[in-house]
């Protein structure tokens, strides 16, 4: 077909395994090049995404598009196998919202207990569970957030799906667990496993190592949030 | 199609406005509640119970929250006519880019020009007029963000527009100086009736920030 996809992409960044996740569940065939985003960034991330100058930028002939949420739907409007958007606009439109809410809300507040001064960690302990128990009955006792499938909310939700856990492991903090939040743990194991997901998630181990490396990195200030 | 349509909204806000006018492109009738912000009704604490903000949009009793998703609702829901999304998915991205943008910088810089003072109001001020020569430069040569034709964009950035007047007056410069193509883009925006009905008056707004700046303790 001659069809040129390419992801700029780091290989621990959430945002990144979103546009990853959508690609492989259709079988789109793409080249993938790794940015050091702790380090330098190339020209060509410069020249791609000259706004934002982040990961990931997805490349369709030539063409950058950029901003996770928006490669997801361009995606799902390219490439037409395996939906990961409803059909019906009431159902999209729920789906677009928790999405959102994913970003505006959830990554900041999960993310922040694991970083944030001593003083601060009840209050983001606090919001952060606040978040989970949203994201909870947002699921609804399914399978996964898109139904029986996944979709874009549970790829969009992939910090908590992946992530979290292993931050969790690191730190010994536990934000998730299965006597809290019982329904969206178990969503953490089926979307792990998922046959396509699993395959592509960053290996365990070294994803353990980095966790290490960015809290050290937090707490040394050399990085803000 | 048209079935029950409902819009919870506040009339000084930028994203009730936006939908406003998604309503008014496509000729749809609905029925206007305006919220009481220190004192939100049921209904909004109900229809949308994870932000409890306007603007809400309940179409035949279900609610949609959030004022892009609002947006985009109506145009596929309601997609006979006047069309707010491009057919292409390419420019579908770089519109919801964008749109995302405008959410990302404009409000909150906004913002910052009447409730900061001192060099956090002239690092806003900076940083608004970048982002806004940013938008500008999207514009191009165009009538619209859309092309020949009004659209998503247009619909996401113009609320702002009766916005300018206070973020000018608080920060002591003229948005049209820095960026004419934009004013200009505005003023033409302003000659669609569904813009003109949807936007507040700019003085009205003004007031209203003295007002709340007041109530808010803010000097």
């Amino acid at each position: 077909m001659g069809e040129e996809v390419k992801v700029f992409g780091f290989w621990s960044s959430p945002y990144t395994l979103r546009a990853v996740l959508a690609l492989r569940l259709k079988g789109v065939p793409y080249e993938y090049v790794e940015e050091n985003v702790l380090g330098n960034k190339s020209p060509l991330l410069l020249k791609y995404n000259p706004i934002h100058k982040k990961v990931p930028v997805l490349l369709h002939n030539g063409k950058p598009i950029v901003e996770s949420l928006v490669i997801l739907e361009y995606i799902d409007e390219i490439w037409k196998s395996k939906p990961i958007l409803p059909k019906h606009p009431y159902d999209k439109a729920m789906a677009r919202f928790w999405a959102k809410f994913f970003d505006d809300k959830c990554m900041p507040a999960v993310w922040k207990p694991f970083w944030c001064p001593e003083d601060e960690r009840e209050k983001a302990v606090e919001e952060a569970c606040q978040c989970l128990k949203t994201l909870e009955t947002a699921l609804n006792g399914k399978r996964f957030f898109g139904g029986e499938e996944i979709g874009l909310v549970d790829i969009a939700a992939n910090f908590v799906g992946f992530f979290l856990r292993t931050m969790q492991e690191v730190t010994g903090l536990e934000l998730l667990s299965a006597e809290k939040f019982p329904h969206l743990f178990k969503w953490t194991d089926e979307f792990v496993n998922h046959s396509v997901v699993k395959e592509n998630l960053p290996p365990r181990d070294k994803q353990l190592e980095f966790n290490r490396v960015i809290i050290a990195k937090y707490e040394a200030g050399e990085i803000k949030a | 199609m048209e079935g029950e349509v409902v819009l919870l909204d506040f009339w000084p806000s930028m994203f009730g406005m936006r939908t406003r006018i998604a309503l008014a492109e496509k000729q749809i009738k609905y029925e206007y509640r305006e919220e009481d912000l220190r004192n939100k009704s049921a209904l909004l604490l109900q229809m949308n119970p994870v932000h409890k903000k306007i603007p809400v949009l309940i179409h035949n009793g279900k609610p949609i929250c959030e004022s892009l998703i609002q947006v985009q609702y109506i145009d596929e829901v309601w997609n006979d006519r006047a069309p707010l999304l491009p057919p292409n998915p390419y420019q579908r991205a770089t519109a919801r880019f964008w749109a995302d943008f405008v959410d990302k910088k404009i409000y909150d810089l906004g913002g910052k020009l009447w409730r900061t003072k001192g060099e956090e109001q002239e690092a806003a001020k900076k940083e608004l007029i970048e982002c806004l020569k940013l938008l500008e430069g999207q514009l191009g040569d165009n009538p619209y963000f859309g092309g020949k034709d009004f659209g998503f964009l247009d619909v996401a950035l113009v609320p702002f527009y009766c916005w300018f007047y206070t973020y000018e007056k608080f920060g002591r410069f003229s948005i049209e100086a820095e960026c004419p193509k934009l004013i200009a883009w505005a003023k033409r925006c302003m000659q669609k009736e569904s813009v003109a009905k949807s936007l507040a008056d700019q003085e009205k707004i003004y007031d209203f920030v003295l007002h709340l700046k007041k109530a808010l303790g803010i000097e």
